[in-house]
Formats: structure tokens, sequence, C-alpha cells
């Protein structure tokens, strides 16, 4: 068995590092954009408004029935042949639109779940002060709904930031692609993957301290 | 003043409460009895529009809603001139005993947060609970969650409070706390129409008692009358059967 090449690793650390602020961009936004529309899309489904409410049934078992690696591909190449307006489409906007949209479809399913558990004469308690649907909902439902759903979505965050590495495949040189690209170099391919996982590992490890954190606090109403 | 004329609630084809005529006056105590599943609740619930009624006119203050005309703003009317305490208390989970008085004022009427908080302080006195104020509902005894639940009715400023049942999921160690803050009430004479199968509460605070038998009134008057010289038949079935079990 081969040894190692260590001081190759330890060199690559700080290279690979240079591309972390793109990788977490692409998440972070995609984080954002992605739990917006699963709020609007967990409301619709919920509230059942018509016309609106079978679309979003259509929407969620699209995203959530095929593979992200289609979707993007699907906006990458896809969209420019459709839309000659967007002769191109960058590879981080077709990322950070396919992430949004995949895991939008998920996390509106754990938000949905979340607020019907929320003790339903809590909403009629809200209504008999005066309150409008959308006070009840805003002040009363969902952060309750937050606190239940919260580990749920706290995966699929992780899930994003890993989902990020996809990016590669569409030309964008974030973690993942800037690892190919140093492996394809040096052919040390098991010293540089290595580092790459490490960082990605240490980054998802961060995001579950995050997590303990906010459950901690968002529990401390319903504790005796 | 509170009317309702011809008050009707269908589910579907049953028929749940039917022409209710009812003419209650300001700072009058009605007390509604009944047995079980006969449009006791559903009677409260359709004056604050939790249920929608079916059809009929109802009046609180000088708000006058045809049911079926009803608009969005005019349920949004009513409910904010009326005030509910629910059987199962159903306090905001994720706010203290502070916060769930003062939502309504914070919220509802946008009063700045210290105004507020201040005015719910006030109320917090009022039904005993000073110390209680940064409790959340889940580590309060049944009795003091109740009693934030009637604090947070009187929050509103209604011109009626509807008390559903109030004390029908308390352990019994907890029913005089929440009786003695509703007399307290009474005494202020706040307006309050309380279904309740409290029997003594009936006796010995109710300005009237109001018998409910198949989504109908059967028969009305003051306690004196109904709990001694019940006319109809069927009042007098139901206060033998309740009266000894839980005697007055």
């Amino acid at each position: 068995m081969a040894v190692l090449d260590f001081d190759y690793m330890l060199g690559l650390i700080p290279i690979l590092l240079g591309y972390l602020p793109l990788t977490l961009e692409l998440a972070g936004i995609g984080m954002v954009l992605a739990l917006i529309l699963a709020c609007l899309l967990a409301v619709v489904r919920v509230l059942a408004i018509p016309v609106i409410n079978h679309f979003a049934i259509v929407f969620i078992s699209f995203f959530r029935g095929t593979p992200l690696l289609v979707q993007l591909f699907l906006f990458y190449y896809g969209l420019p042949q459709l839309f000659s307006s967007l002769t191109v489409i960058g590879g981080v906007t077709a990322t950070i639109l396919g992430l949004t949209l995949h895991f939008s479809s998920y996390m509106a399913e754990s938000i949905r779940a979340a607020i019907i558990g929320v003790d339903r004469s809590q909403t009629e308690a809200a209504l008999s002060i005066g309150m409008t649907n959308g006070q009840l909902m805003r002040r009363i439902v969902l952060p309750q709904a937050t606190r239940v759903a919260l580990p749920t979505l706290m995966n699929y965050f992780i899930d994003i930031i890993k989902a990020t590495s996809l990016a590669f495949t569409l030309g964008v040189t974030e973690l993942m692609g800037a690892t190919q690209k140093e492996a394809a170099g040096s052919f040390l391919y098991f010293e540089a993957f290595i580092v790459a996982a490490v960082i990605y590992w240490i980054v998802v490890e961060l995001l579950s301290k995050l997590q303990h954190y906010l459950e901690a606090r968002l529990n401390k109403a319903y504790s005796r | 003043m509170i009317e309702l004329k011809s008050l009707s609630k269908h589910f579907g084809s049953t028929v749940v409460l039917e022409n209710i005529d009812l003419h209650i006056e300001k700072g009058e105590i009605v007390v509604i009895i009944g047995p079980s599943g006969t449009g006791k609740s559903t009677l409260l619930r359709c004056i604050n529009f939790l249920e929608q009624p079916t059809a009929g006119t109802l009046t609180v203050g000088d708000l006058t809603v045809d049911v079926n005309r009803a608009s969005r703003a005019n349920i949004l009317a009513m409910r904010r001139r009326t005030a509910f305490v629910f059987q199962n208390y159903a306090l905001f989970a994720n706010k203290t005993a502070l916060e769930n008085i003062a939502e309504r004022w914070l919220v509802v009427d946008r009063w700045p947060k210290e105004k507020a908080h201040r005015k719910a302080r006030e109320i917090l006195d009022r039904i005993g609970l000073a110390d209680k104020a940064d409790a959340y509902p889940a580590s309060m005894s049944g009795g003091q969650q109740q009693r934030v639940g009637i604090g947070r009715a009187m929050a509103t400023g209604a011109e009626v409070i509807l008390f559903d049942e109030p004390t029908s999921s308390l352990d019994p160690e907890w029913v005089e706390e929440v009786l003695g803050l509703m007399k307290q009430l009474a005494k202020e004479r706040q307006t309050m129409m309380v279904v309740t199968h409290e029997m003594s509460f009936a006796r010995d605070v109710a300005d009237r008692v109001i018998f409910i038998d198949g989504g109908r009134i059967v028969e009305q008057g003051p306690p004196s009358e109904i709990f001694h010289n019940p006319q109809d038949p069927r009042t007098k079935d139901f206060l033998k059967k309740i009266l000894t079990t839980n005697p007055v």
C-alpha cells in the first residue's frame, strides 16, 4: 500500500478552503430561498387555497420525484434552449435555482406537517381575540411549527451543503470542483478527496452544533 | 347588549341550533345548562363565529350582522366585541402568561409593547398571578392556566365574555379558584354567558338560567325558578339527574 502524501494534504487545505466561501454562498442562498418558498408552499397547502394548491401539489411532486442532477442539467442546458434571452444561465444561478426548487419541495412537506401539528384550539383562541389569519400564522402557528420542524429542516440544510458539490458538473469551481482540478493535476486523488471530505464534515458538524443550540432555545417555553 | 334573532346552526342535515331568540342586557350573567350535545357550546361558538351560523341575525353592542351576509370584516368586528374562554384553556404555548394577555393589545390594537405589558401586569394582579408573569403555560397548573385564559379574555375589553365549560377539564382542586375569579368578574358586572355543569355557580351567580335541549331554548328564568320550580318535564328530568351527582 502506498504511503499518503501528508505534505501535499497540508498544502492543499488552504487552497481548498479558498473555495469554501463559494460553497457556503451556494448553500446559504439556496437554504434561505428554499425556506421562504417552502413556507409559502406549506401555507398554500394548509389553507388549501384554490387553484394554487393544485399547482403546489404538482410542483412538490415533480421536484421531489426527479433527481437533483437531472433538474440542474434541465436548468443549465435546457432553459437557454427554450428562452433565447437566456443564452447563458450561469452555473451558479442554475445551481441556486435547482437547490431552491428541489429542497423547497421536501421542506414544504415537513413544514406543512408541523403546522398541522399545532394544537387547533390555539388557532381558535387567536381568532377569538380578533386576530386575522395572517397574524395568527405569524404570531402563534409558525413559531410553534418552527420548533417541530427544526430538526428535519436542519437535516435538509445539511443535505443542501453536500448537494452543492453537484455544481461542479455545471462547471462551477466550488469546493468539489477545485478538488477535482487539484487531484487531476497531482494524480493524488485519495489525498485530495479526503481533505475535501473532512472540510465538508467539519462544516456539517458546526451546523449540527448550531442545531442543538437552536433546539435548546426553542424548547425553553415547553419545559416544565 | 346582545341579541340573537332566529339563530340556527346546521351541520349538514343535522340541526344543532334551531331559531334561537335571546336578548341579554349589559352586565347580565347568563348561565346555560342542558344535556351534552344539545348545542350549548355551539351557541357560544356561533356568537363569535368560531362556527359560521346557518341563519339568523346577531347583535353585539352597536353591530348587527345577518349571519348569511357577514363579510370578513363583519366577522372580525364581531370577534373583537366578544371574548372566549375555552374548556381546555387554549393558551398560546409559545408565549408567557404576560404575553398571552398582552397579545390582543400588541397585535390587534397595535399598542406599544411597554403599554401592553404594563396593562397586562394589571390584569395579572387582578387574576392573582402577578408572580407568574414570565411563566409559560407548560409550567402552570390547570387552574392557573385557566385564570390566564380568563385574563386574556378580560384584556379584550369585549362586550361579553363567553365561557365554554371553563372548569370541565380541571382537576377538582383547581375548580374553586377559577369559579372564584368568575364570581369576581360577575360582581364587577362583566356581561357573561357561561356554559357549565357547576349548578352551585348557576344558583349563586346567575341572573338568568337558560335550559337548552335538542338545539332549542326549553325554559329560562331566574335560578330560583329554574331550580326550584321548573315547568318543562325535560328541565325537571335533567335537573333531577344532575343534582343527584352534583348537588347545589
